[in-house]
């Protein structure tokens, strides 16, 4: 059905037609403040940072790996950051076409998403992404790696756990970053670093987080990844045009190393 | 195989609960036409974003939806509707409230915006109801 859909589709490809900017067609300072935002839509994936990234030349992900984490947290806002890291470990596996780090990968985040509680429907999906990874399936792969994303922010919102969706969210966009920024420093170019511009996206998670409960944001560990936030925002403002320089890019790198290693390390403040 | 697969996870992709509230069956049947069109830009390489944002809109009235994109990637924006909407149009501006040049599609009760950004930051996707009917509206994305 859908290859029909899509045949007809293409079929009519000449009805695309190009849209020049109209004048007089602007939004007010207040129309925008008003946009629909939503996790699910407003915040990437790291997929789609990894996928940018890699326009702007060869990357070596595989050396973008880091040796696995503890998966025995036992404060629960911890256990989500690190999720949302593994799962950007996930897509960087899949984006080195390997296999068997991507079901390494796979059986953390069962484990940590056992810790949380959402094990029961997580675990069909641990089962699709070792089929997938045998088979070096890798499109389907990554669409797998978003859906558990997904999923594990779905079981966290029934289990009214909603405040930690922000936290896995959180932990994927700082792993990413962290992997981002390490393979731009080892091959500098303008066209990479632009991808590291994004003040509303760390803006938007900042809000998200200053609105989840306060005996949460009160613990020690979300406190802190809040506080350096204020300051990777700042980051990751540059004006309409400029490009990170390498410093930049080096100053990003160091600052969100920092947060993440203070998420992983079991001797992190709970 | 592969398209058995792809249409197994656009099943699960439109069962799939991620979002705060549940949607409406209208908005349902809106991302299941957004998500047969976002499928046809696959065929050119473009993965569709498992997230959607679905709502309602007033005669002649729009939605304006907050993006993050990347300088690189290319995006093509979908919108399926819901009855009695049978008509929207796209529009793509950036972080200044400018509107941005955009490829536009437009057949039946589904139209989409393709777009490739300079520079990576916040967009802002407009979701236009060009006629006399309210409805629903859902609205995915795609990128390479």
């Amino acid at each position: 059905m859908i290859r029909l859909v899509a045949l007809a589709t293409l079929a009519s490809v000449a009805a695309i037609s190009t849209a020049a900017a109209e004048e007089g067609q602007h939004l007010s300072s207040d129309q925008m403040a008003k946009a629909v935002k939503s996790d699910t839509i407003t915040v990437p994936t790291p997929g789609e940072l990894f996928a940018a990234l890699s326009k702007a030349g060869k990357i070596n992900w595989s050396a973008q790996y880091r040796a696995p984490i503890p998966v025995t947290y036992a404060n629960r806002a911890q256990i989500a950051l690190n999720l949302g890291g593994l799962i950007a470990d996930g897509f960087i596996a899949v984006e080195a076409k390997d296999g068997q780090q991507v079901k390494n990968i796979g059986s953390d985040i069962m484990k940590l998403g056992k810790s949380l509680g959402v094990s029961e429907q997580l675990l069909s999906r641990g089962n699709s992404i070792n089929e997938f990874a045998e088979t070096n399936q890798w499109d389907t792969l990554q669409e797998e790696l978003e859906a558990t994303q997904n999923e594990v922010k779905s079981s966290m919102q029934s289990h009214a756990d909603q405040d930690l969706v922000i936290l896995v969210t959180l932990g994927g966009w700082i792993r990413g970053t962290q992997v981002v920024t390490g393979a731009i420093m080892k091959n500098y170019n303008e066209t990479a670093a632009k991808v590291l511009r994004e003040p509303a996206l760390v803006h938007f998670m900042q809000s998200k987080l200053n609105a989840i409960s306060p005996e949460l944001r009160q613990e020690p560990l979300v406190k802190d990844v809040s506080e350096q936030l204020t300051g990777i925002e700042k980051l990751v403002t540059f004006p309409e045009g400029k490009v990170p320089t390498q410093e930049d890019v080096k100053k990003l790198n160091e600052a969100v190393g920092k947060l993440m290693t203070k998420i992983e390390s079991k001797d992190s403040p709970k | 195989m592969k398209r058995c697969l792809r249409f197994f996870f656009l099943t699960v992709a439109l069962s799939a609960i991620v979002i705060l509230r549940a949607d409406t069956d209208s908005e349902v049947s809106a991302r299941k036409d957004a998500l047969e069109l976002a499928g046809a830009f696959g065929n050119d390489g473009f993965k569709i974003r498992d997230g959607h944002s679905c709502g309602v809109l007033k005669p002649h009235d729009h939605v304006l939806i907050g993006v993050n994109l990347y300088a690189g990637n290319q995006y093509w924006f979908s919108a399926g509707t819901a009855e009695p909407l049978k008509k929207v149009a796209l529009a793509v501006y950036d972080e200044t409230g400018k509107r941005m040049s955009t490829e536009n599609f437009s057949e039946g009760d589904k139209a989409a915006a393709g777009f490739e950004p300079e520079n990576s930051g916040q967009y802002f996707v407009s979701v236009d109801s060009v006629e006399d009917q309210e409805g629903s509206f859902c609205l995915v994305y795609s990128y390479k």
